[in-house]
Protein backbone atom coordinates (compact mmCIF):
# COMPACT_ATOMS: atom_id res chain seq x y z
CA UNK A 1 0.00 0.00 0.00
CA UNK A 2 2.93 2.33 0.68
CA UNK A 3 5.28 2.63 -2.27
CA UNK A 4 7.19 5.27 -4.17
CA UNK A 5 7.14 6.97 -7.53
CA UNK A 6 9.89 8.81 -9.30
CA UNK A 7 9.76 12.25 -10.86
CA UNK A 8 11.81 12.07 -14.07
CA UNK A 9 14.86 14.31 -14.29
CA UNK A 10 14.17 17.59 -16.07
CA UNK A 11 16.39 20.51 -16.94
CA UNK A 12 19.49 19.07 -15.29
CA UNK A 13 17.73 18.30 -12.02
CA UNK A 14 18.16 14.85 -10.54
CA UNK A 15 15.31 12.42 -10.39
CA UNK A 16 13.48 12.61 -7.11
CA UNK A 17 11.76 9.77 -5.35
CA UNK A 18 8.45 10.60 -3.68
CA UNK A 19 6.17 8.51 -1.52
CA UNK A 20 2.87 7.14 -2.68
CA UNK A 21 -0.09 5.66 -0.88
CA UNK A 22 -1.90 3.34 -3.24
CA UNK A 23 -4.71 0.81 -3.41
CA UNK A 24 -3.22 -0.76 -6.50
CA UNK A 25 -4.53 -4.13 -7.65
CA UNK A 26 -3.91 -3.52 -11.35
CA UNK A 27 -7.56 -2.83 -12.14
CA UNK A 28 -8.75 -0.95 -15.21
CA UNK A 29 -9.94 2.17 -13.40
CA UNK A 30 -7.08 3.96 -11.69
CA UNK A 31 -7.78 7.26 -9.95
CA UNK A 32 -4.91 9.66 -9.26
CA UNK A 33 -5.73 11.62 -6.11
CA UNK A 34 -4.34 15.18 -6.05
CA UNK A 35 -4.46 15.93 -2.33
CA UNK A 36 -5.48 19.09 -0.50
CA UNK A 37 -2.65 21.43 0.47
CA UNK A 38 -0.87 22.53 3.62
CA UNK A 39 -3.07 22.69 6.70
CA UNK A 40 -6.03 21.31 4.76
CA UNK A 41 -3.91 18.32 3.74
CA UNK A 42 -3.61 17.33 7.40
CA UNK A 43 -7.27 17.90 8.11
CA UNK A 44 -8.38 15.91 5.08
CA UNK A 45 -5.77 13.14 5.10
CA UNK A 46 -7.87 10.60 6.94
CA UNK A 47 -10.97 11.48 4.95
CA UNK A 48 -8.96 11.09 1.73
CA UNK A 49 -7.72 7.64 2.69
CA UNK A 50 -11.17 6.58 3.93
CA UNK A 51 -12.48 7.57 0.52
CA UNK A 52 -9.76 5.52 -1.17
CA UNK A 53 -10.71 2.46 0.91
CA UNK A 54 -14.26 2.79 -0.36
CA UNK A 55 -13.10 3.09 -3.97
CA UNK A 56 -10.96 -0.01 -3.41
CA UNK A 57 -14.02 -1.90 -2.17
CA UNK A 58 -15.87 -0.75 -5.28
CA UNK A 59 -13.18 -2.24 -7.53
CA UNK A 60 -11.35 0.99 -8.34
CA UNK A 61 -7.61 1.55 -7.85
CA UNK A 62 -6.51 4.84 -6.33
CA UNK A 63 -3.10 6.44 -6.10
CA UNK A 64 -2.20 9.24 -3.71
CA UNK A 65 1.25 10.71 -4.39
CA UNK A 66 2.92 13.17 -2.04
CA UNK A 67 3.36 16.63 -3.46
CA UNK A 68 7.12 17.33 -3.70
CA UNK A 69 8.24 19.17 -0.57
CA UNK A 70 5.38 17.77 1.55
CA UNK A 71 5.14 14.85 3.97
CA UNK A 72 8.10 12.47 3.49
CA UNK A 73 9.50 14.33 0.48
CA UNK A 74 13.24 14.99 0.60
CA UNK A 75 13.11 18.17 -1.50
CA UNK A 76 12.62 21.57 0.21
CA UNK A 77 9.07 22.95 0.17
CA UNK A 78 10.29 26.53 -0.36
CA UNK A 79 11.75 25.55 -3.76
CA UNK A 80 8.43 24.24 -5.10
CA UNK A 81 6.43 26.10 -7.73
CA UNK A 82 2.89 25.81 -8.98
CA UNK A 83 4.13 24.74 -12.42
CA UNK A 84 6.48 22.23 -10.78
CA UNK A 85 3.64 20.66 -8.82
CA UNK A 86 1.50 20.46 -11.97
CA UNK A 87 4.36 18.72 -13.78
CA UNK A 88 4.85 16.37 -10.83
CA UNK A 89 1.18 15.37 -10.83
CA UNK A 90 1.28 14.85 -14.61
CA UNK A 91 4.42 12.74 -14.21
CA UNK A 92 2.74 10.72 -11.47
CA UNK A 93 -0.30 10.16 -13.69
CA UNK A 94 1.93 8.88 -16.50
CA UNK A 95 4.22 6.69 -14.45
CA UNK A 96 1.36 5.17 -12.44
CA UNK A 97 -0.94 4.69 -15.41
CA UNK A 98 -3.81 6.73 -13.98
CA UNK A 99 -7.05 6.75 -15.95
CA UNK A 100 -8.86 9.42 -13.92
CA UNK A 101 -8.05 12.22 -11.49
CA UNK A 102 -9.75 13.23 -8.26
CA UNK A 103 -8.55 16.65 -7.11
CA UNK A 104 -9.33 17.68 -3.56
CA UNK A 105 -9.61 21.41 -2.68
CA UNK A 106 -6.45 23.21 -3.91
CA UNK A 107 -5.37 19.95 -5.54
CA UNK A 108 -7.54 21.18 -8.42
CA UNK A 109 -4.86 23.79 -9.20
CA UNK A 110 -2.44 21.04 -10.26
CA UNK A 111 -4.76 18.31 -11.59
CA UNK A 112 -3.49 16.85 -14.90
CA UNK A 113 -5.66 18.28 -17.68
CA UNK A 114 -5.29 15.15 -19.79
CA UNK A 115 -7.34 12.96 -17.46
CA UNK A 116 -11.09 12.89 -16.95
CA UNK A 117 -12.27 13.11 -13.37
CA UNK A 118 -13.55 15.30 -10.58
CA UNK A 119 -12.69 18.38 -8.55
CA UNK A 120 -14.03 18.02 -5.02
CA UNK A 121 -14.80 21.35 -3.27
CA UNK A 122 -12.23 23.16 -5.43
CA UNK A 123 -10.29 25.92 -3.72
CA UNK A 124 -8.73 28.91 -5.53
CA UNK A 125 -5.21 30.19 -4.94
CA UNK A 126 -6.31 33.64 -3.70
CA UNK A 127 -8.69 32.11 -1.13
CA UNK A 128 -6.04 29.69 0.06
CA UNK A 129 -3.57 32.55 0.56
CA UNK A 130 -6.19 34.79 2.18
CA UNK A 131 -6.95 32.20 4.86
CA UNK A 132 -3.29 31.51 5.59
CA UNK A 133 -2.33 35.20 5.65
CA UNK A 134 -5.21 35.91 7.98
CA UNK A 135 -4.12 33.16 10.38
CA UNK A 136 -0.69 34.74 10.46
CA UNK A 137 -1.93 38.29 11.11
CA UNK A 138 -4.19 37.04 13.92
CA UNK A 139 -1.32 35.10 15.52
CA UNK A 140 0.97 38.14 15.11
CA UNK A 141 -1.55 40.41 16.77
CA UNK A 142 -1.84 38.00 19.69
CA UNK A 143 1.95 38.17 20.01
CA UNK A 144 1.91 41.96 19.84
CA UNK A 145 3.61 42.11 16.43
CA UNK A 146 2.22 44.53 13.85
CA UNK A 147 1.79 42.80 10.50
CA UNK A 148 -0.70 43.68 7.79
CA UNK A 149 -2.11 41.44 5.09
CA UNK A 150 -0.93 43.93 2.48
CA UNK A 151 2.61 43.94 3.83
CA UNK A 152 2.71 40.16 4.03
CA UNK A 153 1.41 39.81 0.48
CA UNK A 154 4.17 42.11 -0.78
CA UNK A 155 6.78 40.16 1.15
CA UNK A 156 5.41 36.84 -0.09
CA UNK A 157 5.62 37.97 -3.70
CA UNK A 158 9.23 39.11 -3.47
CA UNK A 159 10.86 36.90 -0.85
CA UNK A 160 8.40 34.13 -0.07
CA UNK A 161 6.69 33.63 3.28
CA UNK A 162 6.21 31.06 6.01
CA UNK A 163 2.47 30.66 6.56
CA UNK A 164 1.14 28.31 9.20
CA UNK A 165 4.56 26.64 9.27
CA UNK A 166 4.66 26.08 5.50
CA UNK A 167 7.51 27.75 3.65
CA UNK A 168 6.01 29.13 0.45
CA UNK A 169 8.57 30.42 -2.04
CA UNK A 170 8.13 33.70 -3.92
CA UNK A 171 7.36 32.00 -7.24
CA UNK A 172 4.71 29.75 -5.70
CA UNK A 173 3.23 32.68 -3.79
CA UNK A 174 3.01 34.93 -6.85
CA UNK A 175 1.47 32.16 -8.96
CA UNK A 176 -1.15 31.40 -6.29
CA UNK A 177 -2.34 35.00 -6.31
CA UNK A 178 -4.11 34.38 -9.59
CA UNK A 179 -4.46 30.58 -9.65
CA UNK A 180 -8.00 29.34 -10.28
CA UNK A 181 -8.96 25.69 -10.60
CA UNK A 182 -9.97 24.95 -14.20
CA UNK A 183 -12.03 21.98 -15.32
CA UNK A 184 -10.41 20.21 -18.25
CA UNK A 185 -12.58 18.27 -20.74
CA UNK A 186 -14.11 15.27 -19.01
CA UNK A 187 -13.69 16.78 -15.55
CA UNK A 188 -16.58 17.94 -13.38
CA UNK A 189 -17.07 19.69 -10.06
CA UNK A 190 -18.34 17.91 -6.97
CA UNK A 191 -19.55 20.57 -4.55
CA UNK A 192 -19.63 20.01 -0.80
CA UNK A 193 -23.44 20.41 -0.95
CA UNK A 194 -23.59 17.21 -3.04
CA UNK A 195 -21.63 15.35 -0.36
CA UNK A 196 -23.63 16.87 2.49
CA UNK A 197 -22.55 18.11 5.89
CA UNK A 198 -19.81 20.60 6.68
CA UNK A 199 -16.52 20.28 4.81
CA UNK A 200 -13.92 18.60 7.01
CA UNK A 201 -11.28 21.18 5.99
CA UNK A 202 -13.21 23.71 8.06
CA UNK A 203 -12.61 21.81 11.26
CA UNK A 204 -10.21 23.31 13.77
CA UNK A 205 -8.78 19.82 14.21
CA UNK A 206 -8.60 16.81 11.90
CA UNK A 207 -11.75 14.71 11.95
CA UNK A 208 -13.50 12.09 9.87
CA UNK A 209 -17.01 11.48 8.64
CA UNK A 210 -17.91 8.02 7.34
CA UNK A 211 -21.15 9.31 5.79
CA UNK A 212 -19.34 11.94 3.73
CA UNK A 213 -16.72 9.42 2.58
CA UNK A 214 -19.55 7.03 1.58
CA UNK A 215 -21.35 9.70 -0.40
CA UNK A 216 -18.28 11.05 -2.19
CA UNK A 217 -17.23 7.52 -3.15
CA UNK A 218 -20.76 6.80 -4.39
CA UNK A 219 -20.73 9.95 -6.56
CA UNK A 220 -17.45 8.86 -8.15
CA UNK A 221 -18.62 5.28 -8.71
CA UNK A 222 -21.84 6.57 -10.24
CA UNK A 223 -19.99 9.01 -12.48
CA UNK A 224 -17.68 6.23 -13.70
CA UNK A 225 -20.67 4.00 -14.43
CA UNK A 226 -22.41 6.77 -16.37
CA UNK A 227 -19.35 7.56 -18.46
CA UNK A 228 -18.98 3.88 -19.25
CA UNK A 229 -15.28 4.19 -18.54
CA UNK B 1 -48.76 45.29 16.25
CA UNK B 2 -45.23 45.11 14.92
CA UNK B 3 -44.54 46.75 11.61
CA UNK B 4 -43.56 44.51 8.76
CA UNK B 5 -40.08 46.01 8.49
CA UNK B 6 -39.42 45.09 12.11
CA UNK B 7 -40.65 41.61 11.42
CA UNK B 8 -38.29 41.41 8.47
CA UNK B 9 -35.32 42.58 10.48
CA UNK B 10 -36.15 40.19 13.32
CA UNK B 11 -36.33 37.35 10.84
CA UNK B 12 -33.02 38.41 9.29
CA UNK B 13 -31.44 38.63 12.71
CA UNK B 14 -32.61 35.14 13.63
CA UNK B 15 -31.34 33.82 10.32
CA UNK B 16 -27.94 35.42 10.94
CA UNK B 17 -27.84 33.95 14.46
CA UNK B 18 -28.62 30.47 13.10
CA UNK B 19 -26.08 30.79 10.28
CA UNK B 20 -23.33 31.93 12.61
CA UNK B 21 -24.00 29.14 15.11
CA UNK B 22 -24.02 26.56 12.32
CA UNK B 23 -20.71 27.94 11.08
CA UNK B 24 -19.08 27.71 14.51
CA UNK B 25 -20.43 24.16 14.88
CA UNK B 26 -18.89 23.31 11.49
CA UNK B 27 -15.49 24.72 12.46
CA UNK B 28 -15.39 23.19 15.92
CA UNK B 29 -17.13 19.96 14.99
CA UNK B 30 -19.79 20.63 17.61
CA UNK B 31 -23.16 19.04 17.85
CA UNK B 32 -25.47 21.72 16.33
CA UNK B 33 -27.62 21.53 19.48
CA UNK B 34 -24.64 22.60 21.58
CA UNK B 35 -23.85 25.51 19.30
CA UNK B 36 -27.52 26.49 19.36
CA UNK B 37 -27.12 26.93 23.10
CA UNK B 38 -24.53 29.72 22.67
CA UNK B 39 -25.48 32.97 24.36
CA UNK B 40 -24.00 36.48 24.02
CA UNK B 41 -21.42 35.75 26.72
CA UNK B 42 -20.32 32.33 25.49
CA UNK B 43 -16.53 32.47 25.18
CA UNK B 44 -14.83 31.86 21.82
CA UNK B 45 -11.19 32.80 21.04
CA UNK B 46 -9.09 32.25 24.14
CA UNK B 47 -11.79 30.09 25.73
CA UNK B 48 -11.97 27.16 23.34
CA UNK B 49 -8.55 25.52 22.97
CA UNK B 50 -9.27 24.18 19.48
CA UNK B 51 -10.07 27.68 18.22
CA UNK B 52 -6.49 28.75 17.43
CA UNK B 53 -5.41 31.42 14.95
CA UNK B 54 -5.65 29.02 12.00
CA UNK B 55 -9.17 27.99 12.98
CA UNK B 56 -10.22 31.60 13.54
CA UNK B 57 -8.88 32.47 10.09
CA UNK B 58 -10.95 29.64 8.64
CA UNK B 59 -14.00 30.83 10.54
CA UNK B 60 -13.65 34.41 9.27
CA UNK B 61 -13.02 33.31 5.69
CA UNK B 62 -16.10 31.09 5.81
CA UNK B 63 -18.13 34.00 7.25
CA UNK B 64 -17.07 36.09 4.26
CA UNK B 65 -18.22 33.37 1.88
CA UNK B 66 -21.51 32.52 3.55
CA UNK B 67 -22.57 36.03 4.54
CA UNK B 68 -21.16 37.86 1.52
CA UNK B 69 -19.09 40.29 3.59
CA UNK B 70 -15.43 41.36 3.47
CA UNK B 71 -13.48 41.32 6.72
CA UNK B 72 -10.43 43.61 6.84
CA UNK B 73 -7.36 43.24 9.06
CA UNK B 74 -8.47 46.17 11.20
CA UNK B 75 -11.87 44.59 11.82
CA UNK B 76 -10.31 41.68 13.65
CA UNK B 77 -9.82 42.45 17.33
CA UNK B 78 -10.09 40.68 20.65
CA UNK B 79 -13.52 42.04 21.44
CA UNK B 80 -15.08 40.73 18.26
CA UNK B 81 -13.59 37.27 18.75
CA UNK B 82 -13.88 36.86 22.47
CA UNK B 83 -17.56 36.06 22.80
CA UNK B 84 -20.33 34.79 20.61
CA UNK B 85 -22.23 38.04 21.22
CA UNK B 86 -19.23 40.04 19.99
CA UNK B 87 -18.99 38.02 16.79
CA UNK B 88 -22.72 38.26 16.14
CA UNK B 89 -22.70 42.05 16.67
CA UNK B 90 -19.75 42.33 14.29
CA UNK B 91 -21.48 40.27 11.59
CA UNK B 92 -24.68 42.30 11.98
CA UNK B 93 -22.78 45.60 11.65
CA UNK B 94 -20.95 44.34 8.55
CA UNK B 95 -24.22 43.27 6.91
CA UNK B 96 -25.88 46.60 7.69
CA UNK B 97 -22.91 48.52 6.27
CA UNK B 98 -23.18 46.79 2.88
Amino acid sequence: MISTWTIPATGGADTAEEMLLAFDRGRTQRVLVCPAWFDEANKLRRFTVELMRRLDAAGIDSLLPDLPGCNESTVPLRDQTLAGWSEAMAAAARSLGATHVLAIRAGGLVAPSGLPGWHYAAQSGPKLLRGMIRARTIAAREAGIAETSEGLMAEGRTRGLVLGGWAIGAAMFAALESAEPALAPGQSDIAQSQVGGPGLWLRAEPDEDAGQADRLAALIVQSLAESGA
Amino acid sequence: MTTSSNLDSDAADNALDRELKALIADVLGLDPARAAGFGPDSGLFGHLPELDSMAVAGLLTEMEDRLGIVIEDDDVDGEMLETYGGLLAFARAKLEAR
